[in-house]
């Protein structure tokens, strides 16, 4: 109870009453304050009716045109930063493009040169194997840890999901810079307890198959937890009732799991196949400081991606940007059509 | 929904519209031309590294009363993009840009990019070596940098381990122990043996950057820039040398983790040393280390590894000014305090005279006399021809290949068909 200006007291509802009676009774007052009130006796005055076909037009305007300029601050960064630069590199891939010299068209010179260019497709086998080591063995592992941490008897939840995303938010050239450490062959940890099991040291950056394991292992380390995280929301959103009346037909943990969980999980990790398709096509920082910064990977290329062969000819060799920009545009469309053949493995299983 | 409200909403809209197109519109061009003859209120110099300019600039404003403005860049890896960018879009670099050897050979085969010094500055042509005098010169003639510092070779080696194993730890002993690389290797072999297998040298891509540097031939090119890679003698010789040396090497290649960690754990016992490798040296093995390296002389004599000179972008609006401070920078006796502030050393044959310079020493390094040891050192470099991309050749054909020989991926004839190959297709402009 409150006392009230005279002494007397107040129920307290009452008060409430009178605190949300006041604004709505100032607002009516405004408004009649700023709308005169229609008289039926009195035509429009022309200078209303003409106020009023305007603001009809703005309204028309409005309605057409306004949606256009609330997008356009995307459309126009895209353009500068996104579509330019595309159609710009295609533009230099049909060139004999020195980086500071002179320059000349060569149309798809540089595109058949790239057909038969034995570090091109050295590259690109290259980029696969790292991409098939590190893709597979992560989403196998996401899609476990996220049907652990979907559990509901587990406790500590936030905390599990936090900490295993916690791998994504360190730099990646940090992450380079301690496994390169790891691996090393002399001082490296694994070379030492490769030692405890009686195994020789192993030269990691010396083979194909140890660097792209080494490689690969700092990619899973560093993805496995965000894929982890997006399985985790995919698999929260399939309804409960589902798993309920398996339970009620006397399904196992495991049935539910490849009977339910796997095939509703499907456009989820469609998803996640792209992105991290996308991901591994652009393989760059991570073979890169493995190999002490030097552009070839590995001094017989064993660990030299698209992404790096494409910046030592546009970028390190001067006079080959044009050709570089057809690496560049190689890249791209190989990304193109993996992601066109996942969206048609998505498209199969929705029908 | 009342009209004024949606007006608002309109206005608001176009506001933000005109905002965002306004703010890329006025990242446009904000040059302002200076009138012909002007006098520069300021230049710029693009350095990387440490060129030691800081005192000698101030020295400069007050004489002149211009501003300099030093732009520094630790690495040259980072510095090298940002060039090649203000070059290919036209704007941005300084007026003075210092150009590393490497650097500098790739960009002669577009000699447009650059001011040609000659006609703006005195003829400096007799004062330098000669050798690295005719470096700045592009092959059209014209004179694109003013040379600045040299990376003249020296031996870095570890007097205990070297003790430890039964050799000389004298200076002057040490360098008589290798008057020719076989004498090098010899002394590898005996040091090998003497402390129970370990390796003397960190890799033989260094011996191969030691040998090809002092033999005062073409390279991978001709005088008419034909790659001639595959049958330069002074490339096999190089390659021959450097292979024998197997049997010595660490096998920890220059820059990686294995290398740096080696200085502290004494995996190997001697290095080869440009002048401005030292404080590399130095800064690997740690205070705990100090007084244990000690320099001597490099076998064959003479060999150089790195060195820059200066230039000015043709793009710069007061190139005259700015060729007279690249001359200001290079002259004999910047050259000298230079050398004092930071190590470069003295490409002026006057400073390479200098009583300053010549005494001397570096206290990490057992109070060697490294003005004496690399001043002698750069006397005997001889003049070399270096093609456009040798450096590319060198670093992604001819070390790679040498590397897979090292590490047993490659045989000898293998790895030498690999460098072969690859030379063509790096050393192609």
């Amino acid at each position: 109870m409150y006392p009230d200006a005279t002494g007397r007291s107040l129920p307290r509802s009452a008060l409430r009453e009178g605190a949300r009676a006041s604004p709505e009774k100032e607002i009516r007052m405004s408004l009649s304050a700023t709308t005169a009130p229609p008289s039926p006796a009195a035509p429009p005055s022309p200078d209303v009716s003409s106020r009023r076909s305007r603001g009809r037009l703005l309204n028309h305007l409005d309605v057409k045109y306004s949606p256009y300029l609330y997008i356009a601050p995307f459309f126009l960064i895209f353009g500068a930063f996104g579509l330019y630069p595309m159609v710009r590199t295609a533009w230099m891939s049909l060139h004999d493009w020195d980086m500071i010299g002179d320059r000349s068209f060569i149309g798809f010179d540089n595109y058949t040169r790239l057909l038969s260019d034995e570090y091109f497709w050295n590259a690109l086998v290259n980029t696969f194997g790292i991409f098939a080591l590190s893709t597979i063995p992560q989403l196998l592992l996401a899609l476990f840890l996220a049907n652990l941490l979907n559990r509901t008897f587990l406790r500590a939840k936030t905390f599990f999901r936090m900490a295993i995303f916690m791998p994504n938010v360190v730099s990646v050239a940090a992450v380079a810079i301690v496994f390169g450490m790891l691996f090393q062959r002399e001082f490296g940890l694994f070379n030492w307890l490769l030692g405890f099991v009686g195994v020789d040291p192993v030269d990691w950056d010396g083979q194909r198959w140890s660097s792209w394991l080494a490689i690969s292992s700092m990619v899973n380390w560093r993805w496995t937890g965000y894929n982890t995280l997006i399985l985790l929301a995919g698999m929260q959103a399939i309804p409960k009732d589902l798993y309920e009346a398996a339970a009620i037909d006397g399904a196992s943990q495991w049935r539910q799991f490849w009977q339910i969980t796997l095939p509703m999980l499907k456009p989820t990790f469609i998803f996640v196949v792209i992105l991290s398709t996308i991901g591994g096509m652009q393989l760059f920082t991570e073979p890169l400081l493995f190999g002490n910064g030097n552009i070839i990977g590995g001094n017989q290329r064993e660990f030299q991606t698209l992404a790096m062969y494409m910046y030592e000819m546009g970028i390190v060799n001067l006079n080959t940007a044009g050709y570089g920009a057809a690496v560049a545009w190689a890249i791209f469309m190989i990304i193109a059509v993996v992601s066109l053949f996942n969206f048609l493995l998505v498209r199969r299983s929705a029908k | 929904m009342s009209v004024t409200t949606r007006r608002t909403r309109l206005a608001a809209a176009a506001l933000a519209a005109i905002t965002a197109i306004g703010g890329l519109a006025a990242c446009g061009n904000d040059d302002d031309e200076p009138a012909a003859g002007e006098k520069p209120a300021k230049l710029v110099v693009d350095t990387f590294g440490e060129f030691g300019y800081d005192e000698i600039v101030k020295q400069y404003e007050k004489d002149t009363g211009i501003k300099v403005e030093l732009r520094k860049t630790a690495q040259l890896g980072e510095y090298r993009p940002k060039l090649v960018r203000y070059l290919a879009t036209g704007k941005g670099a300084a007026d003075v840009v210092a150009l590393e050897e490497g650097i500098l050979n790739e960009f002669k085969a577009n000699p447009r990019n650059w001011a040609d010094l000659a006609p703006l500055v005195a003829d400096h042509s007799k004062e330098y070596l000669p050798w690295k005098w005719e470096l700045g010169k592009a092959p059209d003639g014209r004179l694109i940098g003013l040379p600045t510092d040299v990376g003249s070779l020296a031996v870095c080696y570890r007097k205990d381990l070297f003790q430890a194993a039964g050799l000389p730890t004298e200076r002057d002993q040490v360098s008589a122990l290798w008057a020719d690389w076989k004498g090098f290797h010899e002394a590898g072999l005996k040091y090998k043996q003497g402390s129970g297998g370990k390796a003397f040298i960190d890799s033989i891509t260094a011996v191969s950057n030691g040998v090809l540097f002092q033999q005062g031939s073409d390279l991978f090119y001709d005088k008419e820039n034909n790659i001639i890679a595959d049958t330069s003698p002074a490339v096999k010789n190089a390659w021959e040398t450097a292979t024998s040396m197997v049997d010595i090497s660490a096998k920890a290649q220059t820059w990686s983790p294995e290398w740096s960690g080696g200085f502290k754990q004494g995996t190997f016992a001697a290095t080869f040393c440009p002048s401005w490798m030292l404080g590399i040296v130095s800064d690997n093995s740690g205070a705990a280390n100090k007084g244990k390296w000690d320099v001597a002389a490099v076998p064959g004599g003479g060999g150089n590894w790195g060195g820059s000179w200066l230039g000015v972008p043709e793009q710069s609006k007061y190139p005259k000014e700015a060729a007279k401070l690249a001359e200001y920078l290079t002259s004999a006796a910047s050259q000298v305090e230079a050398f004092k502030a930071k190590g470069p050393l003295p490409t002026n044959l006057e400073a390479l005279k200098n009583d300053a310079f010549l005494s001397y020493t570096n206290e990490y390094f057992s109070n060697a006399p490294t003005g004496k040891i690399f001043g002698e050192s750069v006397a005997k470099i001889q003049p070399i021809h270096l093609g456009p991309k040798h450096q590319a050749v060198k670093e992604n054909a001819l070390e790679p290949a040498l590397r897979a020989f090292e590490n047993g991926q490659a045989d000898k004839a293998k790895a030498w068909e690999q460098f072969t190959k690859d030379a063509k297709t790096q050393g192609a402009f």
